[in-house]
């Protein structure tokens, strides 16, 4: 079969067999192959959990940019509320932004749930097949002869070695997925450092700041009138005693 | 025979399913050559549904090796052209850099 899947298999096959020891000796094959087959399972394990905090991270971006909306969102109508027109056009162009980043992130990391779901079912059928090929290692010592054991070993060896390949190549694409997505957050937060955008997500911004401002200028008025008052008042006090 | 679907599993398949996805797999491949990803993507998707629908799965614990290994619809153009190319797709075994 010369289209796509004999060739996926040809390369396949190319990689694990790469896997199989050429030792003489059965029963030490069986016991290397076995060693191997645990390593590369805990290098699986590590791969899902580093996945897993991946995604973790990312979902917290996403709340924080969640937040950052409804933050905008307020601030823009407190900027509208004192005549500040200008103020509010920059909270809703920043929510706007901080609106486009969500959806693609959102997206993205609703992706690689489906991929981390894959990826551990792998890890499930990874497992459990070298966990047989532990029990027919053990027959295999017990029952053949080595010429006989030779073959018998290839053929588990084998079936265990396209299921590294294939798992394998699932935690790279995962791990690729996790790495761009985090590019993409890390690009953001270089623009914010370098001032081209505010960072949405610290607790001062200029727009914050001004806005402060805003508040405290028309408490200051306030106050301002109520002492103004106490003291108009006090003085006509003091006129009617007299 | 048995066929993998790679990040799926291995599924035994009968003659008269492996018939029609040989068929689908040379239309496959002549779209990879005419770098038509959509319709490279709908031969694949269309073995997977086959293979799916006609096929009875393998128990985790098979260690049996598959005859045939199906790739996912999923990859890029330039991914699935890596995954034949010299150095492939497939990363190393970890095993194999210890």
């Amino acid at each position: 079969m010369a289209g796509l899947m004999g060739r996926a298999t040809v390369v396949m096959k190319a990689k694990f067999s790469k896997l199989l020891d050429k030792s003489e000796d059965p029963n030490e094959t069986l016991d290397y192959s076995y060693e191997q087959q645990l390593v590369l399972l805990q290098n699986v394990k590590r791969g899902v959990a580093d996945v897993v905090t991946s995604k973790k991270r990312l979902q917290l971006q996403t709340s924080q940019f969640e937040q950052s909306l409804v933050k905008l969102e307020t601030q823009a109508r407190e900027a509208l509320a004192a005549g500040r027109e200008d103020l509010a056009r920059a909270a809703l162009e920043r929510k706007t932004a901080v609106q486009s980043q969500l959806r693609g992130l959102d997206e993205q990391v609703q992706g690689l749930e489906a991929q981390q779901q894959k990826l551990i079912s792998s890890e499930r059928q990874l497992s459990a097949k070298i966990e047989a090929f532990r029990s027919e290692k053990e027959v295999i010592k017990a029952q053949y002869s080595a010429a006989e054991a030779q073959v018998r070993i290839g053929e588990a060896a084998t079936g265990i070695g396209e299921q590294m390949a294939d798992t394998g190549l699932a935690i790279e694409r995962v791990r690729n997925k996790t790495e761009d997505m985090q590019a993409r957050a890390g690009a953001m937060d270089e623009l914010i450092a370098s001032g081209t955008l505010e960072d949405f997500t610290s607790d001062k911004t200029q727009l914050d700041r001004e806005l402060e401002q805003l508040t405290s200028q028309s408490q200051v008025d306030s106050e301002l009138a109520r002492l103004k008052g106490e003291l108009g008042a006090g003085a006509e006090r003091k006129e009617l005693e007299q | 025979m048995i066929v993998r679907l790679m990040g799926e599993g291995q599924f035994r398949v009968d003659d008269a399913c492996l018939a029609k996805l040989d068929k689908l797999d040379d239309s496959a491949m002549e779209a990879l050559g005419r770098d038509d990803e959509g319709e490279l993507d709908a031969r694949l998707d269309e073995m997977w549904a086959v293979v799916k629908e006609r096929g009875t799965q393998l128990d985790d614990a098979d260690l049996s090796p598959s005859d045939l290994i199906i790739p996912p619809s999923d990859l890029t153009l330039e991914e699935t052209r890596e995954l034949f190319s010299e150095q492939g797709l497939i990363p190393d075994l970890p095993s194999e850099k210890v």
